[in-house]
């Protein structure tokens, strides 16, 4: 039989957790693609959130850091700074980026920190067991929302690209699906520009990537991606928010 | 060699400096600002990083993040600042991370004030965040004193991969003394462990998740070896006419310096007091005070807090004496002679006087 797909260089054997049909497997692969291609892998350093995806240090295959719940950014920062040639990436989800660790995310930003932050939305606290995370919808059912999440009492979600876009620090910032084979590969562009732009010294790049998780949202993989389509695209588009090249260029 | 007029808080900074740390993260709190001030003013010019962090919480993380990418690197706080580091201690303890962590204690609980206290005397030495896990503590009592164990503190957390925490307060922070700083050659062990890029090497994991629970209690197990080798090779204390006390005065910091005043005054009438000076609060010299305990009939512990480390001396003594307290709070300092008043009455109450 011949492979299809080889394992890219920048994931080990460690076979994934994740659950059937949740996107943080093409999101780990994607990143680990970028990250052979621009031939980094020997002086990457990757800093893995608390969430579902905390056992990220046993997948890419480079140098990792566990961290506190919400503190990446500052742990990759110290990183960075220690070792500024280093690569620095943190891999982080919607409640550890926008709600514990809301500070650090904007402070990195707004320091115009050297790094790459891989952000996955998928509009729910996945490990823990699906309740509301920042980024959950108006009327969207989790379970410490179980009537709909009522923005009266609950607020509103948080729009992470459009906040960090308004930093002078942010160099760029860029929100990406992986629902289709198309938006993936824009989504790849998008990871790659935000590591290359950490190369060139550019600053701090996000790109926050529209994700699925079928266990806690209560769908099968197919209708989880078709609910990402009809309610998360539509409340968080696509598009790069901020690009401190293309306004250098212009 | 040459003798500095130097501040307590900037002794700590020139000191780290000749350590070899040029990595300092902090968040302004009084009363440490020199340390942070010094450091901002002088890294940049030799090449360090000063970053002033967005919070306390911020900053103990970005020193996990220097320490596990194999540089020597500092920060410095005072009680509510280190409250909120409980969590980073933590995680840096878990991952074996090297680090200097100062705390110019101020009065609490909650803002409290800013005037001198030691009444983080728990939360250093139980190691203040969730797990099982101890920091060294280091407790100077002079200018010079700090300089040394400065220094120190950096070589401790390389030796032995853990934090170490300089235990101040706000008098030695403040006190201006003569010291030398001379000349210092750091012992920066290899660090095969640090995240440096895997070049030519099998990539590197700093962790603290084990959610096997047999591997985490081993883990846990052989930190512990660790802590039971410094327990051993690194107590640190000073005694000051103990040979012949009846009443031992124990007390640490500024309160240790006014013991020695209080010790002479007793002394010139007649009483025979003594000073037992902890040095590292973790580990306590327990040994040492277990060994006055055979001669001297009371024990009176000296803190600038409602009564701390008179649980530790009860402990290294197993309660074969009466252990006395004689404590200011709030940022209140002890006065020589409340505390010769405090040895007069238990030489009465010993049948003394
Ligand atoms: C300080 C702290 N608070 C709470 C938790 C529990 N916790 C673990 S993961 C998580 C939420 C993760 O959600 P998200 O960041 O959205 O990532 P996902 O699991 O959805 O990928 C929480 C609250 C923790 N580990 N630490
Ligand atoms: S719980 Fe959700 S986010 Fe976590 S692995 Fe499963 S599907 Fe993915």
């Amino acid at each position: 039989m011949k492979p299809i797909l080889n394992r890219p260089a920048g994931l080990t054997e460690a076979a994934f957790h994740y659950c059937p049909g949740c996107t943080h497997g093409i999101i780990h692969r994607i990143t680990a693609e970028v990250m052979e291609e621009l031939e980094i892998l020997d002086r990457a350093v990757g800093v893995a959130p608390v969430g579902c995806a905390v056992l990220a240090y046993n997948y890419f295959n480079c140098d990792m850091l566990q961290a506190a719940h919400g503190r990446a950014p500052a742990v990759a920062t110290g990183i960075k700074r220690a070792r500024g040639e280093a690569v620095v990436f943190t891999y982080q989800g919607d409640g550890d980026l926008a709600a514990i660790g809301t500070a650090e995310t904007v402070h990195a930003a707004a320091r115009g920190e050297n790094i790459t932050v891989i952000f996955v939305n998928n509009a729910i606290y996945g490990m823990t067991g699906g309740q509301m995370a920042p980024t959950s919808l108006p009327g969207q059912v989790t379970q410490t929302t179980p009537y709909g999440r009522d923005t009266a009492a609950a607020g509103y979600p948080i729009r992470v690209c459009e906040m960090l876009a308004t930093l002078e620090g942010t160099a760029y910032a860029a929100r990406v699906s992986v629902d289709t084979p198309k938006n993936a590969a824009a989504a790849k562009a998008a990871v790659k520009r935000a590591f290359q732009n950490q190369l060139d010294g550019a600053g701090f790049s996000i790109v926050e990537i529209l994700s699925t998780c079928p266990t806690n949202w209560g769908l099968s993989p197919v209708d989880a991606l078709a609910w990402l389509r009809d309610n998360l695209l539509p409340y968080y588009p696509l598009g790069v928010y901020r690009d401190c090249k293309k306004e250098a260029a212009v | 060699m040459e003798k500095l007029m130097l501040k307590g808080n900037e002794a700590i900074a020139e000191a780290a400096i000749t350590a070899g740390c040029l990595h300092f993260f902090g968040y302004p709190i009084t009363p440490q600002t020199e340390v942070a001030a010094y450091m901002a003013r002088k890294l940049p010019k030799i090449g360090g990083v000063y970053l002033q962090a967005e919070s306390e919480v911020a900053a103990i993380n970005m020193v996990i993040g220097a320490a596990a990418a194999g540089v020597r690197v500092m920060t410095s706080s005072s009680s509510p600042g280190i409250s909120l580091k409980s969590e980073g201690l933590s995680y840096l303890s878990g991952c074996d991370l090297p680090a200097v962590i100062v705390n110019i204690q101020r009065g609490g609980p909650g803002l409290g004030g800013i005037q001198p206290s030691q009444s983080d005397y728990f939360q250093a030495t139980r190691g203040s965040g969730h797990g099982d896990y101890h920091l060294i503590v280091l407790a100077p009592g002079t200018v010079q004193e700090i300089v040394d164990l400065t220094r120190r503190a950096f070589d401790l957390a390389d030796k032995y991969r853990v934090g170490v925490m300089l235990l101040g307060d706000g008098v030695l922070g403040q006190m201006m003394e003569p010291a030398v700083i001379g000349e210092y050659t750091p012992a920066v062990p290899a660090k095969p462990w640090a995240l440096t890029g895997a070049s030519g090497r099998p990539k590197n994991i700093v962790n603290s998740l084990y959610l096997d629970p047999e591997e985490l209690e081993r883990t846990n197990f052989e930190r512990f070896r660790k802590y039971e080798q410094i327990r051993r090779d690194e107590v640190l204390f000073e005694e000051y006419q103990t040979e012949d006390a009846d009443l031992v005065l124990v007390g640490y910091g500024a309160p240790g310096r006014i013991c020695r005043n209080a010790v002479a005054a007793a002394r010139a009438e007649g009483l025979r007091a003594g000073l037992f000076r902890p040095v590292t609060l973790y580990p306590f010299p327990s040994e040492a005070l277990k060994k006055l305990a055979e001669r001297a009939k009371r024990f009176i512990s000296v803190e600038m807090s409602m009564g701390q480390m008179v649980d530790d001396v009860r402990l290294a003594i197993e309660c074969r004496r009466p252990v006395d307290t004689c404590l200011r709070t709030g940022g209140v300092i002890h006065t020589p002679a409340e505390i010769l008043e405090k040895i007069r009455a238990c030489a009465k109450e010993e049948g003394l006087i």
